[in-house]
């Protein structure tokens, strides 16, 4: 076309960034790749073709790891480990310094070498993906330099084995390493076999920053030998990022080997739009959200709700704005939508959305390249939360919707989902936003703004979206562990006899469920004894209706998790007050049941420690992050929700009490199941709960066998957390069960815990009792 | 020197191509529903420069396109007929002639030339017959605070005088107490004063206070018949910007939406660039659409730009960046 005929048409024409010099980099690498370990690459196998997914053509031959790769890798980690842990946080925090300043300086390379490899717009690699990767390892620079005075109480995990998806492949490796570094632990990581390039580029920017050989190792090739790694012994923390069926598999396979885990799972975010919300701000939110990325974003709003009243003006408004998407080649720095990541994800959306026959099926009028991995950016309207497509997955950019009449209905719809990743609503009323998104299941709420991201501020999901945080202070837990010595800790027996009762006045213990005491559904109960053989009296056996019946009494005390932090620390003062009454005799009935003497010191502990909790009940603020916006993130913490807890058969009183009180204070609501050895105690403490205002539902407490209630509660879908100290070798089991709806577990794996000490309470367990959700909400008139 | 062809008076004049917009009774209820989120606003206007990028042949007819919608400006207290008569050469000859030769496009002429009234005649002889019209600012310029009936007699002033774009200011004051009737008669009779000749209404948003009253004055002045908005005098502290310019321009493609009348758009002060001059013309196609993109629709006010977008044609020709006394000074 000539100036002239452009003059008059005014199209935008082609603005191709140049790849030259990424294929140059590629070219002096001899087109081929093997594996970083040990901060070398070993020598490149050629197993496999690394594709531009918008051309088809090949980048570079890849190399498939094999378990003497990973051996070697996480042999490496573990032989750096303890030096690189040990330096002070000032030299690691260098290190990270170094790389964010490397990467800063071969930004447009990286952005490129993105942008070739995944098919993302070069506006997203070179505006978003590389700026965050930069400032991932600044912030986290810091934080290796505030470990040593801010984090004296925690150690890091050790090696840690690290598998990243490949849709934002150098900022998910980012997400990775530069917390796992900064805290003091090497790293073997595993990109996407689709999109390993860039790490392959970091390794050679860690080789220039001088990063001491083995911290981090990085082996290519496809979910094989991500096995490998999760399955390797001398590996300390799993953390994964990709679907959630890779992640259920990841649990069940880690169970019980003692290692960390952090998942980031899929999503099905919701994006609510109410009727007052400036409706063009809200529509350009949508192409943030859901054509960011071609919508392979695991936070992406996939699910738009919007107010039935202005739904029809809204979707005509939206269909216009798709067809103002510009589809095409990913290295055009004038296009909107780049290419899927590989022929099989385009397979996968394609199929997806021509299974549906609900609703109605919008195409953006927007011409695709003739080849190519590309899909029209779709929006499917008129769906119902029955519709396949509103529950599941698409990972591509596809955008579901239904209406909604009110605010409380736009809540369970939302909320009306497996998982709980992110979420976004749009409304101009501050008093709306602020009580809607504390109320949405998710971990990362955005107010006006969508798929807003920032090292400061931790990224991760609840339910089926897996859990841990990235970013942020919060995120630091995911890499390091309290620093403490371990002890092994044997099965604690019951005492057996044949005497008759020390009493002859029958008392019955039943189970308190629902704030009421209950007789066993089994209709069964074990005598306990003495250790001098005596019989002290029977406890129930629970079985798995006890068990129903107590998590549905707990699931329908909600409301306790909406109470003031200062009312909960009034009951817990007042539980205090009335066990101080009876602490005599407590006493007794501990030294009778455990046939020692420290009845009177474990009842003095179990009333310190409920004050301890009565105190961090109004206490354990939240943050407001420093994000860089003009706005706030604002990190609170919310009640886990229904956590089924395993008590400490050693202690019985003071156990039980060092894992109600950090739940309820914090607005969970438990199943406790008592000692196992030495169940009496715990009933008797009902009686206490009984007297202290405790709402019913809250506190639910059952006796009987330990691994039988422990494996229905890890299996029951509706607990979202289960805790376990008991002395029976459990925590393999319940870790496998967990899998199921990826509840949080937080167990002993055999390990003694000094419960009448300081790590019998504190920070641990007020972080095991919460989650943290960081709420957005960019401000500014 | 002068234009080679001789072109009809009205060739850029709205009512050539578009129904000219009537006006419709002030609508209370649509007024106040409007809502301009200021961050969210922000975001899409911070990123637009990064979506949209023209190259090449591209730039250079985008840029061309850009000076056929300037109007180039003289609004100072020193201004004379001298120097009014240097600008409206500029004007019809905006760009060296041998770049414009070899760009193919040698007919270019910029948008209108805007004056005060004193200096309209002055203006109106000197670019007779090159079909580029005359665009007065009224209505007590800058400030609009002169009584009402001197403002409306200046309009029709600058009308007989030979203006056939009167770009009016509004009363701030009805912006920021919420009076939209008083703003809405105000804008009328400014409207009916002008009669044939196109009235634009600019805002001074620099000190309307929040996006939001943006959105509702510019509602509302097309309500009462405004044939373009516009932004700013260029003598507020803060003129046009990118958030200002996609809240006016939605609230342009709303009002369209709903009566089928399509308004024109200005923004006017602070547009020095030529790549900011891209990115505006990438915002308006993006969000109102390529029709938006013709002089009848959518004009810059500007004075420096176009020294800038010279600048930037040589060296698309010639591959060498340009010096700016290489070219003819406005």
């Amino acid at each position: 076309m000539t100036v002239k005929e452009i003059f008059d048409t005014m199209e935008y024409g082609p603005a191709p960034e140049s790849a030259a010099d990424a294929l140059a980099w590629l070219v002096d690498q001899g087109s081929s790749f093997g594996h970083f370990i040990n901060g070398d690459f070993t020598k490149a196998t050629d197993s496999f073709d690394s594709k531009n997914p918008a051309t088809g053509e090949t980048l570079a031959k890849l190399s498939q790891a094999g378990q003497s790769d990973v051996d070697a890798a996480v042999k490496a980690a573990r032989a750096a480990q303890g030096k690189w842990g040990a330096l002070p946080g000032h030299s690691r925090a260098r290190y990270l310094y170094a790389i964010a300043r490397l990467i800063q300086k071969h930004s447009r390379l990286f952005a490129v070498l993105e942008t070739l490899d995944n098919g993302k717009p070069i506006r997203e690699s070179r505006d978003i993906d590389i700026p965050q990767v930069q400032r991932h390892f600044y912030y986290h620079a810091g934080m290796a330099q505030l470990m040593d005075a801010e984090l004296p109480d925690r150690e890091a995990l050790g090696v840690c084995g690290q598998i990243v998806p490949w849709n934002f492949p150098l900022l998910m490796l980012a997400w990775k390493i530069a917390p796992a570094i900064a805290m003091g632990n090497t790293v073997v990581l595993k990109p996407a076999e689709y999109t390993s390039l860039t790490a392959l580029l970091f390794a050679d920017i860690c080789r220039q920053a001088g990063l001491p050989k083995g911290v981090v190792n990085i082996v290519t090739g496809d979910g094989a030998v991500g096995e490998m790694i999760v399955n390797h012994k001398d590996i300390d923390k799993i953390a994964f990022t990709g679907s959630t069926t890779v992640g259920r598999k990841i649990r069940e396979a880690t169970a019980g080997s003692g290692k960390a885990l952090t998942l980031e799972l899929g999503g099905k975010s919701p994006y609510i739009v109410f009727d007052d919300a400036d409706i063009d701000s809200a529509i350009e939110g949508l192409v943030d959200a859901i054509w960011f990325n071609q919508g392979q974003v695991c936070c992406a709003g996939s699910r738009l709700l919007v107010q039935e009243g202005i739904a029809d003006a809204f979707y005509k408004k939206l269909r216009a704005r798709m067809d103002g998407l510009r589809i095409g080649s990913p290295l055009d720095k004038c296009i909107d939508v780049g290419a899927v990541v590989d022929p099989v994800q385009l397979k996968t959306i394609t199929d997806m959305v021509d299974a549906n026959t609900d609703g109605q099926t919008y195409v953006a009028d927007s011409p695709l390249p003739a080849d190519g991995c590309f899909y029209a950016p779709t929006l499917i309207t008129g769906l119902s939360t029955a519709s396949k497509l509103m529950q599941e997955e698409i990972f591509g950019p596809v955008l579901c919707s239904m209406t909604f009449r009110t605010p409380s209905e736009a809540v369970e719809i939302a909320n009306n989902t497996r998982y709980g990743l992110a979420a976004t609503l749009w409304t101009e009323n501050v008093n709306l936003a602020l009580d809607i998104a504390p109320k949405l299941v998710a971990g990362v709420v955005w107010v006006n703004a969508t798929n807003l991201f920032d090292a400061s501020a931790g990224f991760g999901g609840v339910r089926e979206s897996g859990f841990g945080r990235e970013g942020g202070w919060e995120g630091l837990h995911a890499y390091t562990k309290p620093i403490s010595a371990t002890k092994k800790l044997t099965k604690i027996e019951a005492f057996t006899g044949d005497d008759g009762p020390t009493d002859p006045l029958d008392r019955t213990a039943k189970l308190y469920i629902g704030g009421k005491q209950a007789r066993p559904d089994g209709g069964y109960s074990q005598n306990v004894y003495s250790s001098k053989g005596k019989l002290l009296g029977q406890a129930p056996i629970a079985n798995r209706k006890d068990i129903r019946n107590a998590v549905e009494a707990a699931a329908g005390a909600k409301a306790w998790s909406k109470t003031t932090g200062h009312l909960r620390a009034q009951i817990l003062y007042y539980i205090a007050e009335n066990l101080s009454a009876r602490a005599e005799e407590f006493a007794k009935r501990i030294d009778a049941l455990t046939g020692k003497r420290g009845g009177e010191a474990e009842v003095q502990t179990a009333i310190s420690r409920l004050f301890t909790y009565a105190a961090w009940a109004d206490k354990y603020d939240g943050q407001v992050h420093g994000v860089p916006i003009r706005g706030v993130a604002l990190a609170m913490k919310e009640p886990v929700g229904v956590i089924g807890a395993i008590c400490p058969d050693e202690t019985p009183l003071l156990g039980l009490i060092s894992l109600m009180a950090p739940a309820i204070a914090m607005g969970n609501r438990v199943v406790l199941t008592a000692s196992e050895a030495f169940p009496l105690a715990a009933l008797d403490f009902y009686q206490v709960l009984e007297t202290s205002d405790v709402p019913a539902g809250v506190v639910n407490i059952l006796s009987g066998n330990h691994a039988e209630l422990a494996q229905t509660l890890a299996d029951h879908l509706n607990v979202d957390a289960v805790w376990s100290f008991s002395s029976s070798d459990i925590s393999a089991d319940i870790e496998k069960a967990s899998a199921a709806n990826l509840k949080r577990t937080w167990v002993n794996n055999a390990q003694a815990r000094d419960w009448s000490g300081p790590d019998g309470e504190g920070r641990s367990f007020l972080e095991a009792a919460t989650e943290v959700k960081n709420i957005w909400v960019p401000y500014g008139e | 020197m002068q234009a080679t062809t001789i072109k009809t008076d009205t060739h850029q004049l709205p009512q050539a191509v578009e129904p000219r917009n009537p006006g419709m009774p002030l609508d209370l209820d649509w007024v106040s529903s409007v809502q301009a989120n200021t961050s969210a606003i922000e975001r899409r206007a911070k990123t637009i420069s990064g979506r949209r990028s023209v190259k090449k042949d591209y730039q250079a007819a985008w840029l061309l396109k850009a000076i056929s919608l300037i109007d180039l400006t003289t609004l100072s207290g020193d201004d004379t007929e001298d120097r009014v008569k240097r600008l409206c050469a500029k004007a019809m000859q905006p760009v060296r002639a041998e770049l414009l030769e070899t760009l193919g496009v040698p007919e270019l002429t910029t948008g209108a030339i805007c004056v005060y009234h004193d200096m309209i005649d002055t203006a109106v002889t000197a670019l007779s017959g090159s079909g580029i019209p005359v665009a007065a600012v009224s209505t007590g310029f800058p400030a609009g605070l002169s009584p009402f009936h001197l403002r409306v007699e200046e309009i029709r002033q600058s009308v007989a005088a030979g203006a056939k774009e009167i770009d009016i200011v509004i009363s701030r004051r009805h912006v920021l107490q919420g009076n939209w009737q008083a703003l809405y008669d105000e804008m009328k009779a400014f409207r009916e004063a002008c009669g044939d000749a196109h009235v634009k209404a600019i805002l001074a948003t620099g000190e309307l206070g929040t996006l939001r009253n943006v959105a509702r004055a510019s509602l509302v002045c097309m309500m009462a018949g405004a044939d373009f908005i516009k932004t700013s005098t260029g003598k507020e502290s803060v003129n046009a910007t990118l958030p200002v310019s996609l809240v006016m321009i939605r609230a342009i493609r709303d009002f369209y939406d709903r009566t089928g009348y399509r308004v024109g758009y200005k923004p006017a002060g602070g547009i020095s660039k030529a790549k900011d001059a891209l990115v505006y013309l990438a915002l308006i196609k993006d969000e109102l659409g390529d029709r938006w993109l013709q002089p009848d629709l959518f004009r810059f006010g500007a004075s420096s730009l176009l020294g800038d977008i010279e600048r930037q044609l040589e060296h698309h020709i010639t591959g060498k960046y340009s010096a700016g006394y290489r070219h003819a000074m406005g």
